[in-house]
Parts: C-alpha cells; sequence; structure tokens
C-alpha cells in the first residue's frame, strides 16, 4: 500500500516538468496549422481562410530565391563538414605534447571562443577586420595594401570567412570529445606497437587514429543530417554577420525564414518553409541513423 | 634518423598550438588593451599595451541608459534561470532512472524526441506571444527550465551510482524526494557542475528571445544592448555626446571605445568564470556524453 502511495507521488513529481516539455516544446507545432491559412497578423485564425497546400506551392514558385537561399545554406554546412576533420587532428596533435601542463594551457584558452555569443563574436571581428580595424591598420603600417579592405562586406569571401570564424569558434571545443575518445584507448596498444618498432607517426596513424575514428564518424552523421540549420548555431551566425553587401551570399534557410516570417509578415509563407525544413531534417535524422545502423552496427540514438 | 623526425614533429606541433592559441586569445586581449586606452590615443593604433591608462571608459559606458540595468536583467536571468535548470533537470533525471515510474520509457522518448525536432522560430515566436511570454522576465527562465541534453547527462551519470546507497537510504524510511535531496543531488555534482555551466553561459549569451519578443527597455539584456550599439552608430554617437556634455569629456570619447568596452563587459564573466570550472565539465563530458 505504502509502495503504491509512493510510486504515485513519483508520478505526480514528474508531471510538471512534463508539462514544461509539452508547452514548450510540443504546443508550437500546433502553429504548424497557420502554413495551412491565409494568416494575416491580428486576425485570429478562425476567420482566415484555408487554403491549404497554396504555400507550399508558392515556395516552389518562388524557386528562385529559394534556390539562391539552399545554395548559401549547403555551401555553409558543407564548407563546416570539410572543416570538422580540422578538431581531430587538433586533438591528436594536443594529445602529442609531452607538457601536460602546456596541454592543459592550450585546451582552455582554445575553448574560450566556444564561450562567447555570436554577438561577442561579430564585435570582435568588427573589430580585427572592418575597414578601421585592427588587420587593416596593420597590413597599411607594413605597406602591404593601400586601402582598406573589409572582408565583413566582400560577398566573395563570405561563405570562407564565415567558415574561418565558424572553425575559431568551435575547433578547441570540438577538441575535446577526441581527446577524451583518445584517453579512452587502451594504453597497452600504444606499449606493444612500440615494442614492435613502430615510429610516433606509425602509432598515430595505426592506434589513434581508428580510435578516434567511430565518435568522428558519429559525429559527421549528425552534422549531415543538420545541414539545412548549418549546425547549432546558424541562425544566430547569419543574422549578427547580415549585412546588405553580402546579403546574396550569407542569407541561409532559417534568415529566410526569419526576414519573410517576422521582418515582412508573411507568417504563412515562412512557417510552411519552416515544416519543410524540419521534415527534410527528420529524413536525413533517420537516414544517417540508418547508415549509422548498417556501417557500425549500432545507431546514433 | 627517427629520432630527428620526432623532434620535427614537436617543432611543427608547438608551433601549431602557440598559433592557434594566439589566434584564439588575442582578440579579447585586444579588447581588453582597448578598454583601458584613452580614446584618442587608442584611435591610433593599440596592439600590445594600453595607450594612455585610462578608466574613463568604464565610467562611461555605466553611466549610458540602461547599461547598469541591463546588466543586473543579465545577471539576475543567469542566476534564476540556472538554478531552476538545475533543480528541474535533476529531478527528472533522477525519476526516469527509477524503473517504479509509471510510463518511464515513454516519458523518457517524450522529452528525448526535443533534442532532433523543433517546431521553428516562427512558431515559437507566436507560441510564446500567445502564452502571455512576450515583455515578460519568465520567457528567459521558463521555456530553457528543462532541457533534454542535461537530462540525459544527468541520468547517464545518476544510473552509474552505486544502488546501494539509494537502498540502504530507503530501508531507513527516506521517500524518494529525501533520496534525492540527500543521496543523489549531492552524489551528482560532478555532472551538476558541468551542467551549471552550460546553463549559466547558455542564459548569459542568449538574446534572441529578447530580440524577438521583449520591446520593454526595463527587460533588456546586456547582449542585445551591445548589438545595438554595434549596429546603430548614429545612437552611439548621440547617447556618448549627451553623456559627454554633461561630463565635460566632450572630445574624449569614440564611438569604438564604448563599443569595445560594452563588449569586455560582457565577455568578462564568462572569462572569468569557465577556467575555473572547466576541469568540471572536461570532466563531467567524459563521465557523461560518450555512449555513442
Amino acid at each position: 500500500m505504502k509502495y503504491k502511495a509512493s510510486r504515485i507521488t513519483l508520478f505526480l513529481m514528474v508531471i510538471p516538468f512534463i508539462l514544461l516539455v509539452f508547452v514548450f516544446n510540443y504546443i508550437p507545432l500546433f502553429g504548424w496549422v497557420y502554413a495551412f491559412y491565409d494568416y494575416k497578423p491580428g486576425i485570429p485564425l478562425s476567420q482566415t481562410e484555408f487554403v491549404g497546400l497554396k504555400f507550399f506551392k508558392w515556395a516552389i514558385e518562388e524557386r528562385e530565391d529559394l534556390f539562391r537561399v539552399l545554395t548559401n545554406t549547403l555551401a555553409l554546412s558543407l564548407l563546416s563538414i570539410l572543416a570538422s576533420p580540422l578538431s581531430v587532428i587538433f586533438a591528436i596533435l594536443l594529445n602529442e605534447l609531452r607538457s601536460k601542463k602546456f596541454q592543459k594551457l592550450v585546451q582552455t584558452l582554445t575553448t574560450l571562443p566556444n564561450f562567447i555569443s555570436w554577438i561577442i563574436v561579430y564585435s570582435l571581428a568588427f573589430f580585427m577586420f572592418s575597414s578601421g580595424g585592427l588587420v587593416n591598420e596593420v597590413l597599411m603600417r607594413l605597406g602591404w595594401i593601400d586601402e582598406p579592405t573589409t572582408v565583413l562586406g566582400n560577398a566573395a569571401a563570405t561563405w570562407w570567412f564565415q567558415t574561418a570564424i565558424t572553425i575559431w569558434k568551435s575547433l578547441g571545443w570540438g577538441a575535446i570529445i577526441y581527446l577524451a575518445a583518445i584517453a579512452g584507448i587502451d594504453q597497452e596498444l600504444y606499449d606493444a606497437a612500440k615494442v614492435d618498432g613502430a615510429g610516433r607517426f606509425q602509432r598515430i596513424m595505426a592506434i589513434t587514429v581508428p580510435g578516434v575514428m567511430p565518435t568522428f564518424f558519429v559525429l559527421l552523421l549528425l552534422n549531415i543530417a543538420s545541414v539545412l540549420s548549418n549546425g547549432a548555431s546558424g541562425f544566430e551566425q547569419n543574422f549578427v554577420f547580415y549585412n546588405s553587401l553580402v546579403a546574396d551570399k550569407i542569407e541561409a534557410l532559417d534568415y529566410y525564414v526569419y526576414r519573410v516570417g517576422i521582418t515582412t509578415g508573411e507568417i504563412s509563407f515562412g512557417t510552411a518553409i519552416g515544416i519543410a525544413k524540419s521534415l527534410i531534417s527528420i529524413l536525413l535524422l533517420f537516414l544517417m541513423n540508418a547508415l549509422s545502423k548498417k556501417v557500425r552496427g549500432h545507431s546514433v540514438f | 634518423m627517427k629520432k630527428d623526425s620526432t623532434l620535427a614533429f614537436d617543432v611543427f606541433n608547438y608551433a601549431v598550438q602557440i598559433i592557434f592559441t594566439i589566434l584564439c586569445v588575442y582578440p579579447f586581449y585586444y579588447i581588453l588593451i582597448y578598454s583601458f586606452s584613452d580614446p584618442q590615443e587608442a584611435l591610433k593604433g593599440v596592439f600590445l599595451i594600453p595607450e594612455g591608462f585610462t578608466l574613463v571608459n568604464y565610467s562611461t559606458i555605466f553611466k549610458l541608459d540602461n547599461m547598469f540595468h541591463s546588466f543586473l536583467i543579465s545577471v539576475l536571468r543567469t542566476v534564476i534561470g540556472t538554478l531552476l535548470t538545475i533543480a528541474c533537470c535533476s529531478w527528472f533525471a533522477y525519476a526516469v532512472t527509477k524503473n517504479e515510474l509509471y510510463l518511464r520509457k515513454t516519458v523518457y522518448r517524450f522529452l528525448v524526441i526535443t533534442m532532433y525536432f523543433n517546431a521553428g522560430l516562427i512558431p515559437w515566436y507566436i507560441t510564446m506571444k500567445e502564452l502571455g511570454l512576450k515583455n515578460n522576465f519568465m520567457l528567459y527562465i521558463l521555456p530553457g527550465a528543462v532541457v533534454a541534453y542535461y537530462v540525459v547527462l544527468l541520468k547517464t551519470f545518476i544510473e552509474q551510482l552505486p544502488q546501494a546507497l539509494e537502498e540502504s537510504a530507503m530501508i531507513d524510511g527516506a521517500g524518494y524526494f529525501k533520496i534525492f535531496t540527500n543521496v543523489i543531488f549531492p552524489l551528482s555534482m560532478p555532472i551538476i557542475a558541468t551542467i551549471a555551466v552550460f546553463a549559466s553561459v547558455g542564459q548569459w549569451n542568449t538574446w534572441y528571445d529578447n530580440y524577438f519578443l521583449v520591446s520593454n527597455d526595463n527587460l533588456q539584456t546586456l547582449q542585445l544592448i551591445l548589438y545595438n550599439y554595434l549596429t546603430d552608430a548614429q545612437r552611439i554617437v548621440s547617447s556618448s555626446n549627451m553623456n559627454d556634455l554633461n561630463r565635460g569629456l566632450a572630445s574624449k570619447i569614440s564611438p569604438d571605445s564604448i563599443r569595445i568596452t560594452i563588449t569586455m563587459v560582457v565577455t568578462l564573466p564568462v572569462m572569468l568564470v569557465y577556467p575555473f570550472l572547466q576541469r568540471f565539465f572536461v570532466k563531467g563530458l567524459m563521465l557523461g556524453a560518450i555512449k555513442g
């Protein structure tokens, strides 16, 4: 009797948290109905017209805009996926440092950028790279350039510059998980390899690299599943670095949804695109999970 | 022969580490020395040490409208939000480790799905508005109270605690809540510290909820104030001029000094706190995360 009562208390005490999750993560899903109505802000949904898939068709008709935005999204995502082995290389290099103190110091200092907001990243980039910024100042003094150039307003360099910023912000942090994976490798393997006469490079290539591959593979799959979001911070990065000079090259899907949906008030159209994006992302996630199951024998989640 | 290649590798390795570390640290160092430089001297260039050391930038920005108030709002949201997140996530995580919990698997899945799925910006925006969170401090703390990722980390940690401790507490007559507060929570400190770092840094850094849903000046966070100063050159000039006039410093302040000093103030808490907590979260992450 007492046992049953305490089980009920246990369950009752979980209910508030279930409600929180429901309210903040599931209720917004009901907002998807806006995509099927001709909704205008200020008019209640009950008085607006049901238009079915009109806005999804509209999205296909607007293909020029969408094509440009998708190109940017995929370009930015693919570049950062291509850069992802850098974290592995950095972790291996860190692991090879002989001084543990120095290793710790480098690790601490290089993870710092991960912990600052995108607004601060933008602020730092502004003071480094704007026309009156430090980089121009130094280059002009050295006489390497006559006119200040600014990469922040350079459309041709945008994809590369944004990728570089992403690498700067996330490389040190990304290495932590690989360092953990390396720490988990059986030390005896290294000793055995040493006895067999394997050099340092051979040990890295034959033991460390295969040791971190499973972790790399899982993270890679998760990255591929979120290509349409440009990773976790896609929107914020997009938002802070957006300006009219680079608009054509930087605007990615999430920013496009924000621009049409919130700044121009096309709530229904923006929602429709958001839904399409979510569905494709989920599809990709399941695909990648299935792939992981097939290749590695167990799933990502 | 072999020894040489190893030495070359070490040199290369140290060089790479040092260069990348400098790249990561120098921008922060630059804003630090610039913020302590005399604004007029700084315009001529600052590289390694402050030019004409002064505190005038700091005394100026704290006299700007809203600066101190938004600092308080940011601190409040960080402290309250973090405490709430820790309380909610840890209790939730403990409950889902109990086989006795009705619908345990369903409840856990219901939560984990939210890691991979979200409704998108516009439905989120509309929902928050309908819930009355527009211009409401609760907007900053309630939606992030339960975070699936934290619950997963906590649950993984709690599951590997020795079962016997809990059983003996139960024999002594303790209920679930008492076991949680007196046994599980204190034992989970490594992972709680990890989550405290993540949650507090996250709270301190978040600005989009403020940007989209808060127009009330009394609820602005420091991040957004910084963003406004960065994007709105006109406002900087007019607002700092006003302060200059009031204080007879007309020629001393430059917009860049103001922007850079605000950046420094917004960054400083993160810079101060995280190196000390890093050892916790590196350990905590290793304990919790690598099950993939």
